[in-house]
């Protein structure tokens, strides 16, 4: 790999040739969503925009936040906040492999020199009442990306069925780069590290998590995203209730990194926030079915 | 007119594990569509890779037989309603029956069909019905939810019969000649001319279509990866079946890892290996696990693989760093403060916590000690094992590998620097697993590993939850299994339960023994008798039992048993009977003397000299001979049983062989007089009697 470290490029060179790419195959380059989340599958751009007939491409980063993960920046490989990259492409394109194959050469991946595969891995998140079936994708033996095609989201079928792509952008880059340790991979060419960016980030994040964060305020932000939650599916603005539902989410898992819920209450914590998501899926759903229904007679919700 | 037919149905990737089902079911369904449409199917190969599942069917007819089916109709006597309602159900016009003999028939004539058009319609049937265990919708048409299913998305179907295309379409999917090679080394389409270059082509296009060529590859090639850097790969056909369904064209390599991380537990290294890298690993000369891995890559890389080595040598010490993290980390806090957080986790909502259980365990764990029942068990350190044989559940590692449950335990007890039994006994307290598992011996370990399973089993069953059918979801029946192993293999003297957990011990034996060659009748034979619930008592008893059964005298034995049975079974419904119409045979009270009546003085001498003051009348010599076996044997049955020497049990029984035989030949159990009658009859309840201070034998066949 030594002769390509000269040419393989920064983190950020990556995002940008991803972002041209999946523009060209005319996606929307979205940003960030602007919430804490533990997963780019929860920007309303892929959970809400899933849902319905309508045609939806895009491409966006979205920095995940898992608090358990956190390792105070000790660990080569582990982060408490990292970056996925996201496609959503619906209805799900004959070429999605192909398409998705040819966005890794684009970031510098010949794949007659590494070994990709589509290994079985189907995925569910039953907080936000969906799955799909798929394979995360392996790079010589590194899982890379999260393929699937959803056939559920907030508890309803995908009419039609939407191809998620969930790069990692950081294993990608250090696997690009050839760098065993997160921290060492270049961001820009300029001389800053992932390290000069975020590891004091870890550090402060992950004392946090785990020995900081107030509990009591934490359980009580739980309770009022909970009840905003409700308050805004009453008053018909389902998005402004799903954002409630991922602020409950993230506080639920702040909560699980402090060792503050025990086994049992755990089901109860995650049956509630389940509700909240498919809850403002389905006032989401019923807010444009017949706008829906009128535009697209072969669908039905 | 015959020739072979090749079906290709390419999707993207079909999971690894569901290869082997998926080649079964297109087999399967391919017969029962031919079958349907009156085409036998004679030879069919089933191939699969990742990216298709294709079948071969050698020597097709390439038409159906015409076929002539007859419907009887109403007699042309009939009256007219009758014939409109055949006219009616068969679609026909009068002048289209046929008459015969007074009867109308229907009469229409299939004419053979071309294979072609049979397999058009085969195709799609055979793909709407794929059983398989998931599928999904995908694209445009999925804004139905009837919108076709598969595996993952379908996008080719190659049909050729013979020379000639088999036109058929799905979901938007036309058949043609056309397929794809493997997905890197080969771009654009490969036509493909029919059954007989399908293989080639492929192989030319870096495909081998045929899986078991694959796996021969992986494994042979993996072997000799391993070989050739000195070590011996650690055979695992999982893994081969597994790599092989993940490759179009396999190329195992062998890669090394940094030796530092050989620290870890060999077997944490193994399963970190397997279940997330599906890499074999390999041993050095001496047996230990050395710093190597076999990966399986998919394509014959430029760089020799040089890069895919290396990438999975990365991946593999990320996994092994992470490893050796939790490893670290689990090893800093005392296992009894992580057995602490063990009241957090609920074992049974009616159960209460973990934690609750650990408790009874160690309760139960000690008392098998103290009392002796584990003998040259020390009482503390089976309560001690017992207290933290769960701790490991709470770990990192167990967390990230279930499967390491015990084992890491007994690890972290060793670094603790706990005693090597504790250690042990945390290690292999659930063993045994199955069939072919050890069991332990060590007594700290068999009194932990039995307190464990008695407490499942006992706990389930006091609340009902008892395994039916096929339903077992607790795996009481393993526990079962696992206590008895334990106890007979260890040779525990205890009661193994009462009622329903006897019988469902009892059960589990007769299905555990059954492998050990230990006839299920004659475990039967010795519960029914009751009261027993020593399990090591009851096989040796039933040991005893089957050896005896096999002899000569145990063969006789049982046929005289079963005679005498049959005799007293007729007599106790005629006694019946007869004691409803209110007759019947008084039966002796012991108090009568019949020779009062004997009042000849010279008879009365006579009498005197035969007679069996009991009797009453003079028995022939081979009743006389069977009572006194019964009065030798009878005792002594039972003193062996007793005793436990179940062989002198046997042996007892063994000399009452010739005497029933003798007393059947030569005396007439239902004698005229209803007094001999009576107690011949007594004569053979004794002899069943003590029979039965061995077993049951009505329950034993044959």
């Amino acid at each position: 790999m030594a002769e390509q470290t000269d040419k393989t490029m920064s983190l950020q060179d990556m995002i940008l040739r991803l972002h041209a790419f999946w523009s060209e195959q005319g996606c929307l380059i979205l940003q960030p969503y602007d919430m804490r989340m533990g997963a780019g599958t929860f920007h309303t751009a892929t959970t809400l925009r899933a849902l319905g007939p309508e045609p939806w491409n895009a491409a966006f980063v979205q920095p995940c936040r898992r608090p358990t993960d956190g390792r105070y920046g000790e660990n080569p490989n582990r982060l408490q906040h990292y970056y996925q990259y996201q496609v959503i492409l619906k209805p799900s394109p004959e070429n999605l492999q192909e398409l998705y194959l040819q966005s890794l050469v684009e970031i510098g991946i010949d794949p007659l020199v590494h070994d990709i595969r589509f290994v079985e891995d189907d995925w569910e998140s039953p907080t936000l009442g969906a799955w799909g079936l798929g394979w995360e994708v392996w790079c010589d033996g590194m899982e890379v990306t999260q393929f699937t095609y959803f056939q559920q989201m907030g508890g309803f079928d995908c009419k039609p069925v939407a191809g998620e792509l969930t790069y990692g952008l950081e294993r990608l880059a250090m696997y690009i780069q050839g760098v065993d340790n997160v921290y060492d991979l270049r961001f820009n060419n300029a001389g800053v590290s992932y390290g000069d960016v975020f590891l004091e980030n870890e550090r402060q994040m992950s004392k946090w998590n785990f020995e900081v964060a107030d509990t009591d305020s934490l359980f009580e932000g739980f309770r009022r995203a909970e009840e905003e939650c409700k308050r805004s599916l009453a008053a018909d603005v389902p998005i402004a209730a799903y954002e409630q539902a991922i602020e409950a989410s993230h506080l639920f898992n702040l909560l699980q990194a402090r060792g503050v819920i025990s086994v049992q209450e755990r089901a109860s914590y995650m049956g509630r926030v389940r509700d909240l998501a498919r809850g403002s899926c389905e006032a989401y759903m019923a807010k444009f079915k017949d706008e829906w229904a009128a535009k697209y007679p072969e669908w039905a919700a | 007119m015959s020739a072979d037919f090749l079906l290709e149905l390419r999707c993207e990737e079909i999971p690894a594990r569901m290869q082997a089902g998926a080649r079964a079911d297109l087999e399967k369904l391919f017969r029962k569509e031919l079958d349907a449409a009156g085409l036998k199917a004679g030879e069919v190969s089933v191939w699969s890779t990742p990216r298709r599942l294709a079948l071969i069917a050698r020597a097709l007819p390439l038409a159906t037989e015409a076929v002539s089916e007859e419907v009887k109709g109403p007699r042309t006597s009939a009256p007219e309603q009758a014939l409109e309602g055949f006219l009616r159900k068969t679609g026909l016009s009068k002048d289209q029956l046929t008459e015969r003999d007074g009867v109308w028939f229907a009469i229409t004539e299939k004419p053979g069909r071309a294979t072609r058009d049979v397999l058009a319609q085969a195709i799609p049937a055979i793909i709407r019905a794929f059983p398989w265990p998931k599928s999904q919708r995908w694209g445009a048409a999925s804004i139905s939810t009837e919108s076709l299913r598969w595996v993952r998305p379908l996008s080719g179907i190659v049909a050729i019969l013979g020379e000639d295309l088999v036109e058929c379409e799905i979901g938007g999917i036309r058949s043609g000649y056309a397929t794809l090679g493997h997905r890197f080394h080969h771009a654009g389409e490969i036509t493909i001319g029919g059954a007989a270059d399908y293989a080639e082509k492929l192989r030319a296009c870096h495909v081998i279509v045929d899986h078991a060529e694959r796996e021969a590859m992986v494994r042979d090639r993996a072997k000799s990866a391993a070989e050739a850097a000195g070590l011996v790969l650690v055979e695992d056909e999982g893994l081969v079946i597994e790599n092989a369904g993940l490759t179009e064209w396999p190329v195992p390599l062998l890669g090394r890892f940094d030796e530092a991380f050989l620290s870890v537990p060999p077997e944490v290294i193994q399963l970190t290996a397997r279940v997330n890298q599906k890499y074999f690993i390999c041993r050095d000369g001496a047996g230990k696990l050395a710093n190597a891995f076999v990966c399986t890559a998919n394509i014959e890389a430029k760089d020799g693989g040089a890069a895919i080595v290396d990438g999975n040598r990365k991946v593999l010490a990320a996994r092994l760093s992470d490893a050796r993290f939790f490893w670290e980390q689990d090893k800093k806090p005392p296992l009894a403060q992580q057995a602490g957080k063990l009241a957090r986790i609920t074992f049974h909502e009616k159960l209460g916590t973990v934690a609750d259980k650990v408790e009874r365990v160690a309760k139960l764990a000690e008392w098998l000690a103290s009392e002796g029942i584990v003998p040259n068990c020390d009482p503390a350190l089976a309560r001690q094992a017992a207290e933290l044989c769960k701790a490991d559940l709470v770990t990192e590692m167990v967390g990230e590998f279930p499967e390491l449950q015990g084992l890491m335990g007994g690890y972290y007890a060793r670094a603790e620097g706990l005693p090597d039994a504790v250690a042990d006994a945390i290690r292999d307290h659930y063993k045994p697993v199955g069939q072919g598992d050890d069991v332990p011996t060590a007594p700290v370990t068999v009194a932990v590993a039995l307190a464990d399973k008695l407490d499942t089993l006992r706990s389930f069953f006091s609340i009902d939850e008892k395994p039916t059918g096929s339903k077992d979801p607790f795996a009481l029946r393993r526990a079962a299994l696992g206590i008895i192993r334990l106890v007979t293999e260890n040779g525990l003297r205890m009661s193994a339960g009462e009622g329903d957990l006897l019988a469902f011990f009892a059960d589990r034996l007769k299905v555990q023994q059954r492998e050990a060659g230990v006839r299920h009748d004659l475990i039967d034979a010795v519960f029914a008798l009751g009261g027993e619930d020593d399990l090591v008592r009851l096989l040796a008893r039933v040991h005893a039992l089957q050896a005896f059964v096999g002899t000569e005298d145990g063969v006789n034995l049982l046929a005289g048993y079963k005679r005498a049975a049959n005799i007293l079974k007729k007599e106790q419904a005629t006694d019946q009977n007869a004691g409803a119409r209110g007759e019947g045979v008084v039966p002796p009270t012991g108090e009568e003397d019949p020779l009062v009546l004997v009042d000849d003085p010279l008879f009365k001498g006579v009498a005197a000299q035969f007679a069996h003051p009991e009797l009453g009348y003079t028995p022939e010599p081979a009743e006389k001979a069977l009572m006194d076996a019964l009065a030798d044997a009878a005792p002594r049955a039972e003193a062996a049983v007793a005793a436990e020497d179940f062989t002198a049990a046997m042996a007892a029984l063994a000399s009452l062989r010739e005497p029933i035989d003798a007393f059947f030949d030569s005396v007439t159990v239902n004698d005229a007089d209803a007094n001999k009658r009576c107690n011949r009859l007594g004569l053979l309840d004794q002899f069943r009697a003590a029979v039965h201070k061995v077993a049951d034998f009505s329950r034993i066949e044959g």
